[in-house]
């Protein structure tokens, strides 16, 4: 800070001490307000230019990732939970994203195939938000994908990179057994967990389980009430 | 006030008062989001366009800010900049903004930054303003690289996602994780503190010898 030629006391001291006359009030007002309302202008037009890009970017990995944990369906749906139960349609005029939102997938024929549910939990070091899909007439996973996670690089990050590990969310049934690797006894409901990823891979299998037993009964009732 | 030419405007920032090295101005994005040298790249980017943005407009207006809110002004066209930054980034990097987080917010405290507004743009025409804010910016972009040069290359042995050693490396996982910063930093601190003094050390003994050009060779 070589330019700093001499420090200035508070506003109040700052005329006597420099001879600098005092700044009305009105005008100070008048500067933070013309600069605010400025300011303000500019952020809501490149807001407008930019929103529709980064939102249009959300639902791509949105879609791609629900396709890939429902291991490419024909075509999916979107379901809301709307008053404790499932629904693929709302009211007109009510905001999508005020609902807690599943994912079904259907075949060409329009039989459902899985259902893609995302759900976090808090890891070793933040939440990890997971997408998985299931298919709901045998509880059997379809695929799992990590959605955020910042699980130590090397360690805890092996739930995404490991591809063992992963591949095993396309076969184990719900719920899920975590156990530890080659302790297993062929039962499918048990998943290996990664050694030095132990924490953040039974957070996988928890956040799972969780969503499961969360998201089955209501896709049941669903399919239930739906059924001729 | 020193008077300095353009050149020197330009060129301080990037070496001689470079703001993370010598200045210790900014640590916290350059010990935070250096983890690979793209994340350098794009942090060191979005301070540049900052930087340069509030030096603008700060020196076209510095007649109209009224002495005792200035520095409510600064922080506000900093914020301005840095959120449209952050949208910006949002929009055409959207990977880079999530590897980033946080720190693209961070930006409006970084205390380089408002520094550079209240010691120089404030008070100098447009042209310097810029060439001082483009100095400072590479001088922080080079820092940034330092730190995430080495830090990539050692914790997880690729420059830029390019692979450097073949399959049989061991990353040294610790130099992407936070401990890697301040180790990296401290490493980097002491190796040019060493150079400095080698150098002052030369230029004493050399004007023990040869009074005449000691001056001369030592600047």
């Amino acid at each position: 800070m070589s330019d700093t030629t001499h420090s200035r006391g508070p506003a109040d001291d700052a005329a006597a001490a420099t001879g600098r006359p005092e700044t009305s009030s009105l005008r100070i007002i008048l500067t933070l307000g013309v600069a605010g309302v400025m300011a303000g202008l500019l952020l809501v037009f490149v807001f407008q230019a930019t929103q529709p890009t980064i939102l249009a970017y959300k639902a791509k990995m949105l879609k791609l990732a629900v396709e890939e944990v429902l291991q490419g369906p024909d075509s999916y749906l979107t379901l809301y939970l709307v008053d404790g139960a499932l629904t693929a349609e709302l009211l007109a005029g009510s905001e999508e994203d005020a609902y807690e939102q599943i994912y079904m997938g259907l075949d060409a024929a329009g039989k459902v195939t899985g259902i893609a549910a995302a759900h976090s939990r808090p890891g070793f070091q933040e939440h990890v938000k997971v997408i998985f899909g299931f298919d709901p007439s045998d509880g059997r996973m379809m695929g799992m994908k990590v959605l955020e996670s910042k699980e130590t690089p090397g360690l805890g990050d092996k739930i995404e990179k490991d591809e063992e590990f992963v591949a095993q969310f396309t076969r184990a049934l719900a719920p899920l057994e975590a156990v530890k690797k080659g302790r297993g006894d062929g039962d499918p409901h048990q998943v290996d967990i990664i050694t030095g990823a132990t924490i953040s891979s039974r957070c996988v299998v928890d956040v799972i389980n969780e969503a499961y037993a969360r998201w089955n009964p209501l896709v049941e009732q669903m399919q239930g009430a739906t059924r001729p | 006030m020193r008077e300095t030419t353009s050149t020197q405007d330009l060129v301080r920032g990037i070496w001689r008062e470079n703001p993370v090295l010598i200045q210790m101005l900014g640590l916290c994005p350059a010990l935070a989001v250096t983890n690979s040298v793209a994340n350098s790249l794009a942090m060191g980017g979005a301070t540049m366009f900052v930087l340069c943005g509030s030096s603008l407009f700060i020196s076209l207006l510095k007649k109209f800010i009224p002495h005792e809110v200035r520095i409510s002004t600064y922080i506000l066209v900093i914020a301005t900049f840095v959120t449209v930054a952050d949208m910006v980034l949002e929009a055409g990097f959207p990977t880079l903004h999530k590897a980033l987080g946080a720190f693209i917010a961070l930006i409006v405290v970084n205390c380089m930054i408002l520094g550079r507004q209240e010691a120089f743009a404030s008070k100098r025409p447009v042209g310097r303003a810029l060439l001082d804010a483009v100095g400072t910016g590479l001088g922080f972009q080079i820092a940034l690289l330092m730190m995430g040069g080495v830090r990539e290359i050692l914790g997880a042995g690729t420059f830029l996602e390019m692979p450097l050693f073949g399959p049989n490396f061991e990353p040294w996982v610790v130099m992407i994780l936070p401990p890697g910063g301040f180790l990296t930093l401290g490493f980097w601190l002491l190796g040019l503190s060493w150079y400095q003094e080698r150098r002052k050390k030369a230029a004493r003994d050399q004007g023990a010898s040869q009074d005449s050009n000691a001056e001369g060779r030592a600047a």
